[in-house]
């Protein structure tokens, strides 16, 4: 079947099964920025945005997308790489498998929530798992970035 | 120091966060051939028959491999120094099945779907056998999980297969049983620790090619690429020249990548098909079928004396492998060896017991590897000792821990699967770890407990914890360094950043001692055709090991400048002065830049590369002591991790923040192990904890505060003063959160891991034994 949606800003479409997931479809068509971390919607790795907001493109159907926007990193290059350096700075980053995911959410939050409580941003993040930093320098990074913002 | 224990940001952080091709799959050829495993649903079956014809009727499937179509020969799957101290036990494909997601054949389609539909096609008949679950019943169970003829150890290890047995051990240093008839006080107790999950963010992925010199090309998400080559080559019999294995970027290990789980697979279905081709795990793999941490029973006997002195420490421990003995003896004496050290001025000490078949899913290498079974049930006995010596613990380890200039008789006895090496304590801050952290967490204030009303109550526990840097005479590290024109370099290693930043503090490294900045060393990692050899990222050995290789790489390559400045100036060699930038004499200079253009393109033109090497010759352990305070709801058994502090002896943190987020990283998963991470089988054997949704690992909200602090400290033999740091940290949170739970409610909790229920049953308990008593 046939899909029409924006991504990053550009009108594509693609051919799909039915049966497919976002995730798949983007990694078909060279976007290796969202990789799979556990397909089935549990550890935020494969975050995209979808309208703005942060959706698991491992179980979203690539059917559902049609019409709407879809956003990765690839789109939001230099807002990411702000980001980035708050993660350099705090020695945020190791594996870096959950930080594209994480990136994007950031950028979401950013917008949706003025003025986040430190509750408010652990609730909003606490799907984007993490494996290697204990979230401690993480949250020290997204406080400053958020910080900076105002 | 200008580079080193500074916090300079990590040199691939910014353009992975911005989404850059990395990882393994993002390097795999688009045209690949997806590989898929059949999985065995019984937990111990022998395959009677299996039909693939169905299968292969598909279009678009283009191979099937079962038992009959894979080498013979029994090979283990763990990445460790050779010949290994690992049980060849273990084939590509076997007509046994002992785990419930052991390997039963491998499908390769032009699709996923086709891939999965191929899988559901093949008919397996199996004889079923009774399995054995439960590892305290392994030892001569009826059931011998490997029966099978040519399986065999590489030198003496134990290895008694018609028994279950993967491997065993014993030791004693005095005589234990008259030391402890001795001691005033005796302790006595078992300890229980559960098969805790890597749960890395990237799952195993592995994918090959066949490239145009006809060379099998393996891109890896592993943590030692020059072991899977070798292994590659040893069990499919090609020759190891024809073999090249890239580690790209890999989205962490912590011991789960210290072995192959997918290369056989495509490295068989590539040569057979000459097709390239890939294996992504699914989650439900990463859980079923990979690896696990070693669960283990530890029953420790404890003897002291009135006055507080530690006598004799007497440990047996029951180690489960599952259903094969990948690092069954190392991490088994890594239980020993780096736990019981810590309390070195004891009269007898004792460490036996063996590690044992199940069918359950395999046990591998895991952060810590050992060391933290061993931790949880030495520190949690030195608090019983010490309630019932009514002595305050700190005061107890202060008077009984090892200390700078010391030793203890367990390093020379003890290696990894083979003798251990004596060494002296050259820097040991453990004494100021302890005292550092008491401030640090309140224990005055806070030690045992504060009522906090409405049936809350507040509590502090603490626990010491030592680890290695390597291992002796066994790890070896190399690294090149290649100048270009315009005056950079290029750092090829064969070390493995796994994520904890490896690239980074080896740029660091190169950088100091060429007295430049991170920016001009150009780092590659790793690549058995292009880096030097490296064992890989385990055993705490990167910083420590393959961090003296790059120094003396480095300083090799700046002498090599002096000489070539030398002549290009034509002075002597102790004439000139080097900043990194300039060379300077009396009154001429060249800069690095000009020299370095000269060597290229003008003048006694030459290619400066420098290569150095290290094998260490000793393991100079990284110290800490941790501290946790924690609130406990006395109705519910519910508890709050309020904040955790860590006071580190890594010799010289190499990178401040990087150093800092392995502690901390260590010690949140650490408390997985400790507070969240259940591991639950069925009846039958399979693992029902086999997702994110049923197994929790900690989230940020888990997480309050973090508090880490680095003792000053410089090992004189490791690389600017540098000791290892990448596993310290997840040794103290089980015993550190069981003590802080007894001060709390009085409840000893011995089986991890320590959730409410089990702190409410032992609540209750104590309330029925009041109303009797």
């Amino acid at each position: 079947m046939k899909v029409q949606f924006t991504l990053n800003g550009r009108n594509r479409i693609f051919e799909v099964s039915p049966d497919e997931y976002l995730l798949e479809t983007l990694r078909n068509n060279h976007i290796t920025s969202v990789r799979n971390g556990c397909d089935e919607s549990t550890c935020g790795v494969c975050t995209v945005l979808f309208d703005s907001k942060p959706v698991l493109s491992c179980t979203m159907l690539t059917a559902r997308v049609d019409g709407h926007h879809i956003t990765t990193v690839e789109g939001v290059q230099n807002e990411v790489e702000h980001i980035s350096h708050y993660f350099g700075d705090e020695g945020a980053d190791q594996c870096g498998f959950c930080n594209v995911g994480l990136a994007l959410t950031l950028h979401a939050l950013k917008s949706e929530i003025k003025d986040p409580t430190d509750e408010e941003i652990k609730t909003y993040i606490v799907g984007n798992l993490c494996r290697c930093s204990g979230y401690q320098a993480q949250f020290r990074a997204i406080k400053r970035f958020l910080g900076d913002q105002k | 120091m200008r580079i080193v224990k500074h916090k300079i940001p990590s040199i691939d952080g910014r353009g992975i966060m911005m989404g850059r091709p990395a990882y393994t799959d993002d390097l795999a050829d688009p045209n690949a051939l997806i590989v898929k495993i059949l999985r065995s649903p019984h937990a111990f079956a022998k395959i009677v028959s299996i039909d693939t014809s169905k299968a292969m009727e598909l279009e678009g499937v283009e191979l099937i491999l079962t038992h009959h179509d894979v080498p013979r020969k029994s090979f283990t799957r763990a990445g460790q120094g050779y010949p290994e101290p690992s049980p060849h036990d273990k084939f590509i494909l076997d007509e046994y099945v002992r785990y419930v997601g052991d390997e039963v054949a491998c499908v390769a389609a032009i699709s996923e779907r086709m891939a999965k539909k191929a899988l559901s096609l093949i008919e397996v008949k199996y004889e079923v056998f009774e399995p054995v679950l439960d590892f305290e019943k392994a030892y001569e169970h009826p059931s011998v999980i490997h029966p099978e003829e040519g399986i065999y150890e590489m030198f003496p290890i134990g290895f008694e297969p018609k028994k279950n047995v993967a491997a065993s051990y014993q030791m004693e240093v005095g005589n234990i049983e008259e030391v402890l008839k001795s001691c005033d006080v005796v302790i006595e107790e078992s300890f229980y620790t559960q098969a805790q999950a890597h749960a890395m963010m990237e799952p195993h992925t592995v994918n090959a090619r066949i490239d145009f010199q006809n060379r099998l090309v393996i891109y890896s998400s592993t943590q030692t690429p020059f072991h899977v080559r070798r292994i590659l080559s040893q069990t499919l019999d090609v020759p190891l020249s024809r073999i090249r294995v890239i580690k790209p970027r890999v989205g962490g290990g912590f011991g789960g990548k210290q072995a192959l789980h997918g290369e056989m697979f495509v490295s068989m279905v590539t040569l057979k098909t000459g097709k390239p081709s890939k294996i992504n795990f699914t989650r439900k793999e990463v859980f079923e079928s990979t690896y696990t941490r070693h669960p283990m029973r530890l029953d420790m006997k404890l003897g002291a004396m009135k006055d507080g002195t530690l006598k004799a420490i007497d440990c047996y421990v029951l180690s489960d492998t599952g259903a094969y003995g990948e690092h069954a003896l190392t991490v088994f004496m890594v239980t020993g060896s780096k736990v019981l050290p810590l309390y070195n001025k004891v009269d007898a000490v004792r460490f036996k017991g063996r590690i044992v078949y199940s069918n359950h899913v395999s046990a591998g290498a895991y952060r810590g590897y050992g060391a933290i079974q061993g931790n949880f049930a030495l520190e949690s006995a030195i608090d019983m000792l010490c309630a019932k010596l009514k002595m305050d613990p700190i005061l107890f380890r202060q008077k009984n821990m090892i200390l700078e200039g010391q030793t203890s008789p367990i390093f020379e006895i003890m290696g990894e699967g083979t003798e251990g090496t004596a060494m002296i304590m050259e820097t040991c801050k453990l004494d100021f770890c302890v005292k550092r952290g008491m401030e640090l967490i309140g224990w005055n204030d806070k030690y045992p407990r504060v009522e906090l009303g409405n049936s809350k109550v507040k509590a502090v526990g603490m626990a010491i914890a030592m680890q290695g840097s390597g291992i002796p005479y066994i790890d070896m590290g190399a690294a090149t360094i290649k100048l270009n024109d315009d005056g950079f370099y290029n750092l090829m290693v064969g070390a493995t950043d796994i994520g904890q930043g490896s690239d980074t503090i080896l740029a660091q490294i190169a950088a100091e001692e060429l007295m430049t900045t991170v920016d001009k060393v150009i780092v590659y990692s790793s690549d058995s055709d292009l880096t030097p050899f490296d064992t890989g990222a385990y055993a705490s050995s990167t910083t420590y090991v393959s961090g003296n290789a790059v120094l003396k790489a480095a300083n090799l390559m700046k002498n090599m400048l002096l000489e070539e400045a030398a002549r290009a100036l034509k002075v002597d060699i102790d004439d000139i002065e080097f900043d990194g930038i300039t060379f300077q004499t009396e009154n001429q200079q060249i800069t690095l830049s000009a020299l370095s253009n000269r060597l290229t393109y003008n003048e006694d033109q030459k290619q400066l590369t420098a290569t150095g090497s290290y094998v260490g010759t000793k393991s100079p352990p990284p110290f800490m002591a941790g501290y946790i305070e924690i609130d406990v709801d006395k109705e519910t058994g519910e508890l709050d991790i309020i904040n955790y502090v860590s006071v580190v002896d890594c010799g010289t943190p190499i990178n401040l923040k990087l150093a800092q987020g392995q502690v901390e990283g260590a010690i949140v998963q650490g408390l997985g192990m400790a507070r969240f991470e259940d591991v639950k089988y069925s009846s039958k054997g399979s693992l029902i904890s086999n997702g994110f949704l049923n197994y929790k690992i900690p989230t940020t909200k888990d997480i309050h505060k973090l508090t880490t602090e680095f003792a000053e400290s410089y090992e004189k033999s490791g690389p600017f003063g540098a000791k290892s740091v990448g596993e310290i940290g997840i040794d103290t949170p089980p015993a550190a959160l069981a003590n802080a739970v007894y001060n709390a409610v009085g409840v000893r909790i011995t089986e991890l891991p320590i959730t409410p229920e089990k702190i409410l049953k032992g609540i209750l308990e104590q309330k029925q034994k009041e109303i009797h008593s």
